[in-house]
């Protein structure tokens, strides 16, 4: 009974990461690419570590997966909400069906707060045009 | 792990669909027109292969491999991070 609950958690984790997979490699645009990746990702392994915990059973393997699991629910939407943004502001074209585009009233703002930090030579974390300052 | 139904040939079927994803994730990563793009294939390509080594350690009966899982979803968060920094980076 163990063992065929964690087979259909498993077999339907692959199938949500192909789907994930299909969808990075099918949607039109970066940020629906992003939210394919993100969503899939994150359910797809996230079922695969259940199944596999349940699998398992051991104590230590079931807190293992557990954590495994914690961690990638509390830092997919981050990772998926920082790609996106960075995908944003380095002017990815969006999808010529979009509808709804809430970040573009704020970009302008943006773009002048990105260009006072690149003038106080803080252009970001990767920023080496003035090496050796603060 | 005396389990007959998840043994063998089918985790090497999870796998091998495990293994699909990761190259479709790796096509979009060649394709991919912006930094952006390849940034979220190798997102995708990377959580293929933190899912196949938990399915590894359930075919090889080894708890070891639970450990490199979860170390891994911790350090593919900081790649995550520091991608999304360097494409910011990239473009101002």
């Amino acid at each position: 009974m163990r063992a065929v609950i964690a087979a259909v958690l498993i077999f339907a984790g692959v199938l949500v990461m192909l789907i994930a997979g299909l969808g990075v490699l099918r949607m039109p645009d970066t940020l629906t690419r992003s939210s394919a990746a993100t969503k899939g990702t994150g359910l797809g392994a996230g079922m695969i570590l259940l199944g596999v915990g349940i699998a398992i059973g051991t104590p230590n393997a079931v807190v293992k997966v557990g954590l495994a699991i914690a961690l990638q629910i509390a830092s997919a939407p981050l990772a998926g909400h920082l790609i996106g943004r960075a995908a944003y502001r380095s002017g990815a074209p969006l999808w010529g069906g979009t509808v709804l585009d809430d970040y573009r009233r704020f970009y302008p703002y943006e773009r002048q707060r990105m260009a006072w930090r690149r003038e106080a030579g803080r252009g970001g974390p990767f920023d080496d045009r003035n090496e050796g300052s603060p | 792990m005396t389990s007959t139904l998840l043994d063998g040939p089918v985790i090497d079927l999870a796998l091998l669909g495990l293994a699909v994803a990761f190259l479709l994730g790796m096509l979009r990563g060649v394709l991919g027109p912006t930094t952006a793009d390849r940034a979220i294939a190798a997102d995708v390509c990377f959580f293929a292969v933190v899912s196949s080594f938990a399915l590894l350690a359930l075919r090889s009966g080894s708890e070891a491999f639970l450990d490199v899982v979860l170390v891994a979803s911790l350090l593919g968060f900081l790649a995550t991070v520091a991608l999304a920094a360097l494409v910011t980076a990239r473009t101002s």
